[in-house]
């Protein structure tokens, strides 16, 4: 068991709190890095979705994980990036101007969806974002003169400073950059007084307010951020599938982004990656299992059936998701053989004030 | 100039008079405490001087401003912290980070900055864990200090919450029966902690209370209500022995 003993404040503001860490992120990094030597094109096309996948679901993690605030439409912000990006190619516009646009517009967009997130709680939200989503892919669908419509858009390769991204390689490697950058920018926030804000959100309006966050402010915020960050997700995207239709962006595509975040463990950074990650693998898993399961059995509903009974086995035995199961195994090793059972188990809380609204 | 008063008031809630035209006045420096029997409004005029409410009718100054023309969030700012009788914590977060929101008042940083982490945050953050550090060593809370809320024991929340309120650095503390749910022992250091506060560091307190040990021991004045209006106001000891008083807790004499 490790001991660390503190005798400095600035200990607490780093991103390693140990060497132990600074040497597994580090040989992580080496791994990833040195991934397009070692994988089969196939792995490489598997490691650009879980890199854009963890970059939605880290926005994502920052709305839900640590503002408490819902959301069911954020397909929609991936839709607005995804389409930010393949318009402002087609008119020439590089790809260091395209790709801030699509964080903006998007984050934009996220801003105007917080306003009635400052009135909506709970499920009146998600019904109010789901709505967001609907009306989004509704506009990309029937705004042909700009959208093509249902045809759909086609993207070329990312052009950046006369550098061709068109390999596997150095488009993974743009998206690993982006992915640490994203992972970099929310740790930095959560180490702040605008992510404390957000946690407090998160646990009690009420003493949030009372302490002086202001809650319209925040929320939206949050909302804008966690927008953004998706929307950035979805330019990459576009490249990735170098196609895109208003189909991808629908209701279901929100409920896959709401599933990383709680199949990887809401209120945690790994989660959105580990989230991500399960999000893209579990798929080919249930296809390699179709080989080996009677042929009634193996149709085309099976993913649909696996991803339900995940979500909902995950809901009941695990809510704290993989980061957290990853947890209390570190600890059980960790604690060996002093773990217990009740460890992890979240105290049943306190009588809370009466709620004022 | 005064320093805090309330003048006339009141709220009702549909045909229920909460609070009838109360007005009192706190002095700089002292600690003064709301007594009242259940329903008779004390944490109802917290939610009022919070903003939580939009008060019916009459005023609250605060340092000559009229509080009603600020938002909840402002109250904050103008210096009023205050704590909750059921204790409103950031549950899932430590000790620590509490006490750091309580901060939030006197960040002076950016949203880029933050993202960038840049120097002057990390002297900022630095600064703020030094006036946190502070208020650890006064309420004795350094040996839960990174443990997870959700996990603390009723009464060390109970100090957690002071804590976070005091790390706000206010000039009005509003204690909401700080001695609730406080085994004796608990509620003797709740009493020091209160002296501390209003004599070392000079902040004034208002409090609703029930321990009438508590409330004369620390108070300096007391004002009574019952059924949303004030019946008495002095000394403890006065209060006490005020009839009306005795009335609205044991009834009236057959």
């Amino acid at each position: 068991m490790r001991f660390l003993f503190k005798t400095d404040y600035a200990q607490d503001l780093r991103l390693f709190q140990h060497g132990g860490q600074v040497f597994w992120y580090g040989l992580l990094t080496l791994l990833l890095l040195a991934a397009p030597f070692a994988v089969g094109e196939y792995m490489m096309s598997q490691l650009h979705f879980i890199c854009i996948y963890s970059i939605v679901g880290l926005g994502l993690m920052l709305l839900v994980g640590f503002t408490g605030q819902i959301s069911l439409g954020h397909a929609a912000f991936l839709a607005v990036g995804a389409y930010t990006e393949a318009l402002l190619q087609a008119r020439g516009v590089p790809f260091f101007v395209s790709l801030p646009s699509a964080a903006l517009l998007s984050g934009a967009l996220g801003w105007v969806l917080g306003l009635p997130a400052l009135r909506l709680k709970g499920i009146y939200l998600a019904i109010a974002t789901l709505a967001f989503n609907v009306i989004v892919e509704e506009v990309i669908a029937r705004w042909e003169g700009l959208t093509g419509g249902n045809s759909g858009l086609h993207l070329k390769p990312i052009e950046l400073f006369g550098m061709k991204f068109d390999g596997d390689a150095s488009f993974y490697y743009l998206c690993l950059a982006l992915t640490v950058l994203s992972i970099l920018g929310l740790m930095n926030l959560l180490r702040s007084p605008t992510g404390r804000a957000f946690v407090a959100i998160r646990d009690s309006e009420i003493s949030a307010s009372c302490m002086g966050v202001n809650l319209a402010t925040y929320k939206t915020m949050s909302f804008a951020i966690s927008a953004a960050l998706t929307g950035i997700g979805g330019a990459l995207y576009a490249h990735k599938v170098s196609f895109i239709s208003p189909e991808q962006f629908t209701l279901l595509q929100s409920i896959e982004l709401v599933t990383i975040v709680i199949l990887g463990g809401v209120g945690f950074i790994h989660g959105a990656v580990l989230g991500a990650a399960f999000l893209i693998v579990l798929p080919q898993l249930i296809s390699i299992a179709k080989d080996y399961l009677p042929s009634n059995v193996a149709g085309s509903g099976l993913q649909a059936v696996v991803f339900g009974l995940v979500l909902i086995t995950f809901i009941i035995f695990e809510p704290l998701g993989l980061y957290g199961r990853w947890l209390k195994v570190r600890t059980w090793f960790e604690l060996f053989p002093f773990y217990r059972r009740g460890m992890f188990r979240r105290q049943k809380s306190y009588m809370k004030s009466e709620r004022l609204r | 100039m005064s320093f805090f008063k309330v003048e006339s008031l009141g709220i009702r809630f549909g045909g229920v008079v909460a609070v009838d035209k109360v007005s009192f006045e706190v002095k700089r420096g002292e600690c003064y405490t709301i007594i009242g029997p259940n329903g008779a409004g004390k944490t109802t005029i917290f939610n009022l001087i919070g903003l939580l409410y939009p008060a019916t009718s009459g005023k609250i100054f605060f340092e000559d401003r009229e509080l009603t023309n600020f938002s909840p969030h402002q109250v904050a700012d103008l210096g009023i912290a205050r704590t909750f009788q059921n204790i409103e914590l950031f549950e899932h977060a430590t000790v620590l980070q509490n006490l750091l929101i309580g901060r939030h008042r006197h960040r002076r940083t950016l949203l880029w900055q933050e993202l960038l982490f840049t120097p002057s945050v990390r002297k900022a953050e630095l600064a703020q864990r030094e006036a946190v550090e502070k208020v650890i060593d006064f309420l004795d809370l350094a040996k839960v200090r990174d443990s997870l809320v959700a996990g603390l024991p009723y009464g060390v929340r109970k100090v957690v919450e002071l804590g976070r309120a005091l790390a706000t650095e206010p000039k009005l503390l509003l204690l909401d029966e700080p001695s609730s749910g406080l085994n004796p022992e608990e509620t003797d250091d709740m009493a020091f902690w209160i002296e501390d506060i209003k004599r070392h560091l000079g902040v004034t307190v208002l409090m609703v209370e029930h321990d009438m040990n508590l409330v004369s021991r620390v108070s300096d004045r007391v004002l009574a209500l019952n059924l949303g209006s004030v019946i008495a106001e002095g000394t403890p000891v006065e209060v006490q022995s005020h009839p009306a008083v005795i009335e609205a807790y044991l009834g009236k004499a057959a």
